[in-house]
């Protein structure tokens, strides 16, 4: 199955013939990240592939439990083992399968090369360091600076990330601040030693919607300016479409959808990206009933046999319960192909064109 | 201030004060914000020759860490003030008992068996004539030895073994927690019995040892249980997501987080070993006269408790307000560790 799903990544049509000077940042091959269970082996990413090159922003989209989490955390190498395994596939960053590389060697890489941000602030500082400790640590970890150095360093980051009076903040705790500038600290600490690749699970989830904005608005800044790749984990198709430039949609633990920010929105290839996006509140829409996916998300112990997605889908047809849909690379309806599109769904024209 | 004016060059104004206060941006923070910026008026007064523009800038150039931290906090709370002063005192009194008596307690007079408190003899005689004054002076010493130390080796001993259970897990924790299940099954009296009595000389340190040896599973359940909770904390992760190891990990991250619980039942349990040692030297298998502890006398007076309450009252009062000192740290400790309740 897995097989099938390497046919077209999420940057297949960016054109493979470039590949060996403008090679990815991060690629990922056909992931497989299983829990071990008392109840039975949980199956939460099943042959996943994605890349991200320098300054491109990549998006995971999906619902919980879709594994989209999961595959972060297995990129990172902070999967909690046991009762997670990655059982298969490779995480290729800058050249290197990182899966094959010592439990040490991946940590140096994290927070110097590739850096996390994660949901929840607050419960995300430590709350018994003040913030200048907790990223100066950065500094005093990976590069042996002076703490009086890494203080200094601490409090232009903090300026950097835009917090007001970061000089005398610097000796604060981290519940002394609100969520918007909580999120900020870690975005700063994240990106103190200018890593390529950050990955931002779900970084505005936690604040309140003028906040979000802000926040993404810093981290696209942020972003361009050290010329980062980044992945953003969200289910929040808002977020999405101002920031990334790609799109990967997950269900059950398989990339599902993939395409260019603009043209998911415009003409979704899978019925499931469709249901998603039929399901936003839109204002000429006042007084119908909201569309929802019926159903629920599968358990990941007992993942339906061929497409996942077939018991939701309102076009499940005798194939989808029998056979996985291959990621089918999307073409026009007069055959012209689109790229980095790609479909697992075996009636994707029928989405997208019919 | 006090040593404001000596510091003072010529240069700087008379208000500099307001200068700095005025420097300072409103920020809408509570209390904490404007101790901060006291304390930074404060500092640089004793610097003055930092130029008013730099006012705003923390003239700390290291950031305090936690203890400095949590220490700045204890000077100025009164219950870490009185419990140290009260803990200073009970330590003079069991290093030199000589200072606060000049009779000997081992010196006592049948004949004044069981007498109250007379002049000269404040707390009056217990059953065999001896002074109970210079008993609880010279008790001090056993019943303190015995209750800090054996709370220093089990939290000590309790933390390492149950906090590395409870970080790495798997088989060490199924090891360490199944020997923990062991020594907390065996009754601590029934222990003493066996083990004690066939040591022939005990010294405290041989019953302090002894109460470590079966008291840290105690104190191993509580360590393991508190950082089996602050290693699934989201900042743990996150700190391993930005590249720290173990060690960094466990020391900088979960043992801040997991020391509240470990406090407060290491100092209950300081009170309880004052008590363990007692009944141990009750049952014969703990000190030996001619030690003198408040344990062996509260044994003894409890029995008589009707006829000579005083026998009991005074040793059991001087129990008392050590546990109440140590309790009263422990509590001001946790507190100063917890930024929130600054």
């Amino acid at each position: 199955m897995g097989i099938h799903a390497t046919e077209v990544t999420a940057d297949a049509g960016r054109g493979r013939t470039a590949d060996s000077e403008d090679a990815p940042l991060l690629q990922v091959k056909n992931l497989q990240v299983e829990f071990r269970t008392r109840d039975g082996v949980a199956k939460a990413v099943n042959g996943v592939n994605y890349s991200v090159r320098a300054g491109e922003t990549l998006a995971i989209l999906g619902e919980s439990g879709s594994g989209k989490s999961v595959s972060s955390q297995a990129v990172m190498g902070i999967l909690d083992s046991p009762p997670g395994f990655v059982t298969g596939g490779e995480i290729v960053f800058k050249g290197e399968d990182l899966l094959k590389l010592s439990s040490e060697k991946r940590r140096k890489i994290r927070g110097t090369q590739m850096a996390m941000i994660f949901q929840d602030a607050l419960s995300s500082l430590n709350p018994v360091h003040t913030v200048g400790t907790q990223l100066g640590e950065m500094f005093r970890v990976h590069r042996g600076t002076s703490k009086s150095e890494a203080k200094k360093k601490a409090v232009e980051l903090m300026e950097r990330v835009g917090i007001p009076a970061a000089k005398e903040r610097v000796n604060q705790y981290p519940h002394q601040f609100s969520g918007g500038m909580r999120q900020r600290i870690m975005i700063a600490m994240a990106l103190a030693l200018e890593p390529d690749l950050i990955i931002a699970d779900e970084p505005t989830t936690a604040l309140d919607v003028t906040v979000q904005a802000q926040v993404m608005e810093l981290l696209a800044d942020l972003q361009a300016e050290y010329n980062m790749g980044l992945i953003l984990i969200t289910h929040d198709l808002g977020v999405v479409a101002d920031v990334a430039d790609k799109i990967a949609v997950m269900y059950a633990g398989r990339i599902v959808e993939t395409a260019p920010v603009h043209e998911l929105y415009k003409r979704p290839a899978h019925p499931y990206t469709r249901g998603l996006l039929d399901s936003i509140p839109r204002l000429d829409q006042k007084g119908q009933e909201l569309y929802a996916i019926k159903g629920l998300p599968p358990n990941l112990l007992r993942i339906p046999s061929g497409c996942a997605f077939n018991p939701r889908c309102p076009m499940a047809q005798e194939i989808c319960r029998t056979e996985i849909p291959p990621l089918h690379a999307v073409t026009e309806a007069d055959g012209a192909p689109i790229q980095g599109r790609g479909s697992a769904c075996h009636f994707w024209k029928e989405t997208i064109h019919g | 201030m006090p040593d404001q004016q000596p510091d003072k060059p010529n240069g700087v104004p008379d208000d500099a004060n307001t200068e700095l206060s005025s420097a300072f941006p409103q920020t809408p923070t509570l209390g904490a914000m404007e101790v901060e910026g006291m304390l930074e008026k404060e500092d640089l007064t004793h610097a003055p020759e930092v130029s008013t523009e730099a006012v705003g800038v923390a003239d700390r150039e290291v950031p305090r860490s936690l203890w400095q931290d949590a220490w700045r906090e204890l000077r100025r709370n009164p219950i870490f003030i009185i419990s140290g002063i009260l803990i200073i005192f009970l330590v003079i009194v069991a290093i030199f008992p000589g200072l606060f008596d000049s009779t000997s307690p081992l010196q006592c007079d049948l004949s004044k068996s069981q007498q109250g408190p007379t002049s000269g003899h404040p707390f009056g005689f217990d059953t065999q004539g001896c002074d109970v004054y210079a008993r609880t002076i010279y008790g001090a010493r056993a019943s303190i030895t015995v209750g800090v130390f054996a709370t220093l080796g089990t939290a000590l001993l309790g933390t390492l073994l149950g906090g590395l259970a409870g970080f790495f897990g798997g088989w060490l924790d199924a090891v360490v927690s199944r020997i923990a299940d062991i020594f907390f099954g065996i009754p601590i009296l029934l222990g003493g019995l066996v083990f004690l009595s066939v040591i022939p000389s005990r010294s405290i340190w041989i019953v302090v040892a002894f109460i470590v040896v079966l008291g840290w599973p105690q104190l191993a359940r509580i360590a393991r249980g508190a950082v089996i909770t602050a290693r699934q904390q989201d900042y743990v992760t996150a700190a391993r997501a930005l590249g720290a190891g173990n060690s960094r990990l466990m020391l900088r991250h979960i043992l801040p987080n997991s020391l509240a619980p470990i406090i407060v039942v290491a100092t209950i349990a300081l009170g309880t070993y004052i008590s363990l040692e007692a009944t141990l030297s009750y049952l014969g298998v703990g000190l030996k006269p001619p030690t003198v502890s408040w344990g062996i006398d509260i044994s003894a007076a409890a029995d008589t408790f009707r006829n000579a309450p005083h026998m009991l009252l005074f040793p059991a009062g001087a129990l008392c307000i050590t546990i109440l000192a140590f309790i009263m740290l422990g509590d001001a400790v946790r507190d100063a560790l917890d930024p929130k309740l600054r």
